[in-house]
């Protein structure tokens, strides 16, 4: 079953910017997706429709299968929205921040403060409960934002760059969260600009880009489509110029640290032999970029020549 | 969303807004209660003494309806606009656009709201004027049926007000330079038969005019104007802005791009 079905989405601004040119996507069931894309391609857009924050243009969205224009009520409980700015009133306490919001949702006030404590509880925020928002830090706003998310148990959990300016224990344990809940069974959407959250959580992916679909495939089909990989290499003894390899593109970085680009077709090891044979000895070796970030800039550049991807 | 559900959705709504006016009570419930009190005793008191009767009663008892009403007005307008327009400011709103609510229900909750914000000053401002003069109540429905309706009128007026708003200055404009205008002109300190045949005429485009004298009908039992008409005049701009905020709403307009 689909969780997510979106047909033929368009949606022009009134200033006349096309930030949808006709999407086509759908999310299986328990899946957890990820939805890319450089600054501006239309991921909000998607997801602002999606959320009924922005009116589309045109085009159909059906959530497990209830339609948004005509069976809006029904489709709109299955979905939990974490968006990427924190948006709920400074001045609340968080504890009524997460009840109210399930009252929105027609939840009665007994089983919205059960509800509320659960998810408080769940993600580390129960002790501040009595708290005015504004006085909590950026990681517990955004925790605050997933549980208000949560209260009416969605079926499909969406978060626009969750993990934004979050240091990288909470984002670990964030992590976790997200997995243990896609592992329950709610189908997730993300997306983010750290691809490798990305890679490490999702199973499949669609790229958008200038209000299109440039990908949407599984995360392996993508990452086998890497034709290129490049790797830095920490040099024992600085040298004065890069060493020419057949087959390898070699860049000199500074005296002791080479950029080697490894085509899909030659294995590390004639790398190494062709090294040592001209005598450069290789103390420690990293990826330049994560390897779904070195597809995503080298997809994006193909698409947006001149442009820089963000 | 069952009739249920939009039940429960509304109640939480009218309280999370009752909490936000009480909670933040120095700056919603005591003003008016110190600016009214003194009206009681400079405009009462003070001058009133020397201006004699009006309308057959003296001066404090005449102006204590329209007071009474000036803040229900001002009051029931000034919490939908502040807060419907902070809920767009902060992007709290997204919080009702994301959930299944119907637009009747966000409008109904901000409404009733305001009412309960405008008629709670209002009884505030009643039982201060208690210190100042004697007041009896002759006409307990008409009475009851005015506050209502001319707190969901403004209440209504804030909402629509706020709506359009873009900046904070949006929000000063309609109550400075519209409603405090109409409100002083309406007939608050003044029966309008005072007026020259002229004012008095353009005095009755003021709808103010009709809410303070069908008011002031019901507590001391005089009106410049047909109560029954001013009733029908209030109530068909009740209907009028409730569609109107309800389209708004539905659409989208100021909320949704």
């Amino acid at each position: 079953m689909s969780a997510l079905t979106i047909r033929n989405l368009t949606k022009t601004y009134a200033n006349g910017v096309q930030a949808l040119k006709g999407i086509d996507l759908e999310v299986k069931k328990g899946d957890f997706f990820a939805l890319l894309g450089p600054n501006g391609a239309g991921k909000s857009t998607t997801i602002g429709v999606i959320s009924s924050l922005v009116n589309k243009t045109g085009g159909d969205v059906s959530i497990f299968g209830y339609s948004l224009d005509t069976q809006r009520s029904l489709a709109k409980k299955q979905i939990g929205v974490v968006p990427q700015e924190f948006n709920f009133n400074q001045f609340e306490k968080v504890f009524d921040i997460v009840v109210t919001q399930a009252g929105f949702y027609g939840i009665p006030a007994p089983l919205a403060r059960e509800r509320a404590e659960k998810y408080l509880r769940q993600l580390g925020l129960w002790d501040k409960r009595d708290k005015q928002s504004r006085t909590l830090s950026g990681g517990m706003k955004r925790r605050l934002m997933i549980a208000r998310a949560l209260v009416h148990e969605p079926e499909l959990l969406i978060l626009d760059e969750p993990t934004a300016g979050v240091d990288i224990e909470l984002r670990r344990s964030m992590w976790d969260f997200l997995t243990r809940l896609n592992e329950q069974g709610k189908t997730i959407i993300l997306t983010t600009h750290y691809l490798e959250e990305a890679e490490s959580l999702c199973r499949h992916i669609a790229i958008i880009d200038h209000g299109m679909i440039a990908e949407n495939t599984d995360m392996k089909s993508l990452l086998e489509q890497l034709q290129v990989e490049t790797f830095v290499l920490d040099l024992a003894r600085p040298v004065t110029e890069a060493p020419q390899l057949e087959g390898f593109e070699v860049w000199l970085r500074d005296a002791k640290t080479l950029e080697v680009a490894v085509p899909k077709s030659e294995s590390l090891n004639t790398l190494f032999v062709e090294l040592a044979r001209l005598n450069f000895e290789v103390m420690s070796m990293r990826n330049k970029a994560n390897r779904l970030e070195e597809l995503f800039v080298r997809l994006v550049e193909q698409n947006l020549p001149g442009e820089q991807a963000s | 969303m069952s009739a249920r559900e939009q039940w429960v959705a509304f109640l939480t709504l009218v309280t999370k807004e009752i909490r936000r006016f009480t909670r933040i009570w120095p700056q919603t419930l005591l003003p008016p209660a110190i600016t009214m009190t003194l009206y009681f005793v400079i405009f009462g008191n003070l001058i009133g003494s020397r201006i004699g009767d009006m309308g057959g009663f003296d001066y404090m008892q005449y102006i204590v309806p329209g007071l009474i009403m000036m803040s229900v007005i001002q009051n029931s307008y000034g919490n939908v606009v502040s807060s419907f327009f902070s809920t767009k400011f902060q992007h709290s709103i997204e919080e009702m656009l994301v959930s299944p609510m119907p637009s009747h229900v966000i409008l109904n909750g901000y409404v009733v709201g305001g009412m309960v914000r405008g008629m709670l000053v209002g009884l505030i401002v009643s039982l201060l004027s208690l210190f100042f003069t004697h007041l009896s109540m002759q006409h307990v429905f008409i009475t009851i049926t005015v506050v209502v309706l001319t707190a969901a009128l403004f209440a209504l007026g804030g909402f629509i007000n706020a709506t359009f708003a873009t900046k904070f200055d949006d929000i000063a404009i309609v109550p400075t330079f519209i409603l405090t205008p109409l409100t002083y002109l309406g007939g608050v300190f003044y029966s309008i038969d005072l007026l020259p045949e002229f004012w008095r005429t353009v005095s009755l485009a003021n709808p103010i005019v009709y809410m303070v004298n069908a008011f002031r009908y019901g507590v001391l039992g005089v009106s410049d104007v047909n109560v029954y008409a001013s009733l029908g005049v209030i109530l068909a701009f009740v209907i009028a802005f409730y569609l109107f905020a309800l389209w708004l709403l539905h659409r989208g307009t100021g909320i949704r791009h």
